[in-house]
């Protein structure tokens, strides 16, 4: 997928760019690397990310440009080195901090959730907390109950984090370095099946041309993924690719769909979500998180607390059930969201009679 | 290897000891094998009849059963995302166990827990993939245990990187505060996947740790099942006793990469060369024989754990999928 911004800029470079594509892990590697020249105060500290470059090899070649001082591994004392990472931002650091799997924020949530997102809010503005929390997202590959969360509600529902998603490796570049430049904690969540590693599948879509030159991708603004005028699927991550797998499929039925891929949960860019709405009339969130209290829940919202919006159909979601994960190959795929069960859920939409 | 094995008597301690380790070993080289069914050529994870991430146990076994051999099923045990050895040591069901790391319908927890989340709760056994999360539990277990006039105990097994959890110091302290017959066990294998010990830990021994929770610190090199059989049998017995708990801390060596498909290249090349000449099954066996255990003996103990290992791939391989309302049945009670 090209979101608009590659698009735009493709078009509007007097010389054009030499094409290279980039699976999101590398394109994530070269916004740090970038950073790093660019702004000494950008330092990167988590688990096994600087003699192996990190498990999902965000981190490759870092220690060997810029010296253990600013590339450390730590030990697994994640409320330690979280904490430690909110006391470097304090005094002036940018530290980048990843830690694998979102799956294991609990050990160090307060660290999160009271001390790096109420920093500025309780300092009346005095101090800043400007640090990335990258991890990674999502399942669908059996690795049970602890490593196959989204979580996206639970840290979007936190007052004071920004948390943003990109779906392919042109956003994730930009948003990234936006990520680093911002004055307040971003948790940067990354899907791993968009993520581009051999070992773990991908959708070929989100590898992406990724110029090598400076971009930026803003935080808090979602893109029009794909323009249509029916029915608007709304995702994030790899619900994007769902997202627009179905509208492929639809528009062989003679079906128009536009997709909004959300890219930042918080804020929550929902402008761009009621100007499609209010164009197509239907609406379907799609989430690989637990349904309730999700963010398809607030995009619905977000659409139904507007009485300007005429609505052909009731807005309808899919979502992961509201039960844990299981491990059984036989079980997980069929209770994540795909483009399959999206196509048949909107056709299912674009049949109501609404009395 | 039998479930809710109940060694009795050392001859008969050193024997279920290797037969314990034998049947780890030969479960878990078929699961290597079977974990690249389906992978290759272009690994994925995602593939094949054993899919996600596996954690073998392979050359660490020895603190499996130096400690299991001393526990009766109704001590509680919690491992780790490196359960397998210790799963066997404590009489989980073969069967159940290889048919839950497969998904299916039989396992433990009908599919639902895969291998990071084996429970067997007719052997008081469980794991977790969340560094340093058995902890607590098997203090709160202990005490629990207490509070009830059984003379039951609880043992935590974990890995040197665990130690560096905020959990770990917070269940130490409840633990000696409230006395509580407790283990902890350390299988210090000086990796935590790419970080080795010396990097993330700031003292050079884990049982001096001990000193400032007020418990005993052992610790016990050589990656040697007698020794380790040694040191946690007192401490079994001080904690079935009444005498609070103890912090072992265990040498061994994982003779894998962190996961199957790790290249393993964070290691230095010496020190992978020298893995070969570690391994503790070869290596105990010389010693048994060198004790005068009948060769034949230890033979068939080994042609036992093959056929109980065969079997138990075969029933996990052989058996149904677990049906989609599965998952749904047991999110409350
Ligand atoms: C809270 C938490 N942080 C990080 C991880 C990722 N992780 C899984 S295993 C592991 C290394 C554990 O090392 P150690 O405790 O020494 O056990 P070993 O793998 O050597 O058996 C890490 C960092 C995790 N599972 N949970």
């Amino acid at each position: 997928m090209s979101s608009p911004d590659t698009v735009e800029k493709t078009k509007s470079s007097a010389t054009a760019p030499r094409q290279r594509r980039l699976t999101i892990a590398r394109a994530l590697n070269e916004a740090i690397h970038q950073e790093m020249t660019a702004d000494a105060s950008v330092v990167v500290l988590g688990e096994d990310l600087a003699k192996i470059g990190g498990v999902w090899s965000t981190t490759g070649g870092l220690l060997d440009a810029f010296g253990a001082d600013r590339v450390r591994d730590t030990p697994i004392s994640e409320s330690g080195f979280i904490g430690a990472a909110v006391g470097m931002a304090a005094v002036g650091l940018r530290p980048i901090v990843e830690l694998m799997f979102v799956d294991f924020f609990g050990v160090c949530m307060n660290a999160i959730s009271s001390l790096a997102a109420k920093q500025r809010f309780f300092s009346g503005g005095q101090v800043k907390c400007p640090m990335v929390l990258m991890t990674s997202v999502g399942g669908g590959y059996s690795d049970g109950g602890q490593h196959s969360q989204c979580l996206y509600a639970t840290f979007g529902h936190l007052p004071g984090l920004k948390v943003v998603i990109p779906s392919n490796a042109y956003d994730a570049k930009g948003m990234l370095r936006s990520a680093i430049r911002d004055d307040d904690p971003v948790v940067f969540m990354f899907h791993k099946g968009v993520h581009g590693l051999g070992w773990l599948g991908t959708v070929p879509r989100a590898a992406t041309h990724v110029p090598e030159e400076e971009y930026y991708v803003p935080l808090g603004k979602a893109a029009v993924a794909r323009e249509g005028t029916d029915l608007t699927f709304v995702g994030l991550g790899l619900t994007v690719h769902h997202a627009i797998d179905a509208a492929n499929v639809l528009q062989k039925e003679g079906v128009s769909c536009e997709v909004i891929d959300l890219r930042s949960i918080a804020p929550l860019d929902r402008d761009t979500i009621r100007a499609s709405v209010r164009k197509t009339g239907r609406l379907i969130a799609v989430d690989d998180d637990y349904m309730s209290y999700g963010v398809s829940g607030e995009v619905i919202a977000s659409v139904c607390e507007d009485a300007g919006i005429a609505l052909k159909a009731t807005p309808r979601r899919l979502c992961f059930p509201d039960i844990p994960i299981p491990f059984s190959p036989a079980l997980e795929p069929g209770l994540l969201p795909n483009g399959e069960r999206l196509a048949a859920l909107a056709r299912e939409v674009l049949s109501e009679k609404r009395t | 290897m039998q479930s809710n094995a109940t060694p009795i008597g050392n001859r008969h301690h050193r024997l279920w000891m290797y037969q314990a380790m034998v049947q780890s070993r030969e479960l878990e080289t078929r699961i290597k094998t079977i974990y690249f069914e389906g992978k290759l050529p272009v690994f994925n994870m995602a593939k094949g009849p054993i899919p996600g991430e596996m954690h073998l146990s392979v050359g660490q076994e020895p603190c499996a059963v130096g400690v299991c051999a001393h526990l009766r099923p109704s001590d509680f045990v919690t491992a780790t995302h490196r359960p397998h050895h210790v799963a066997i040591a404590k009489g989980v069901n073969l069967r159940a166990m290889a048919a839950e790391i497969f998904g299916k319908e039989t396992g433990l927890s009908h599919g639902l827990g895969g291998h990071m989340h084996l429970f067997d709760a007719s052997v008081n056994f469980s794991c977790s993939g969340i560094i340093g999360e058995g902890i607590a539990p098997a203090v709160g277990a202990a005490v629990a245990m207490k509070i009830q006039g059984r003379d039951d105990i609880a043992v935590s097994f974990m890995g040197e990187g665990a130690t560096n959890q905020g959990q770990f110091h917070e269940a130490l302290n409840l633990a000696s505060l409230w006395k509580a017959p407790v283990v902890f066990i350390i299988e210090d294998n000086a990796y935590g996947i790419s970080v080795s010990k010396a990097e993330s830990t700031s003292v050079a021994s884990n049982a001096d740790r001990a000193a400032a929770y007020g418990m005993p610190g052992v610790f016990v090199p050589g990656n040697d099942p007698d020794a380790i059989y040694e040191a946690a049998g007192e401490a079994v017995a001080r904690a079935r006793a009444g005498g609070g708990p103890t912090l072992i801390e265990l040498e061994t060596h994982r003779l894998e990469g962190h996961f199957v498909g790790d290249t393993v290249e964070y290691r230095p090349p010496a020190e992978l060369e020298s893995l070969a000449t570690l391994d503790p099954i070869t290596l105990f066996r010389a010693r048994l024989e060198a004790d005068g255990h009948d060769g034949a003996e230890l033979n068939a103990i080994e042609a036992e754990a093959i056929s109980l290992a065969d079997d138990a791939i075969a029933f996990a391989r052989n058996s149904e999928y677990p049906a989609a309302r599965e998952a749904f049945a047991h999110v409350f009670a």
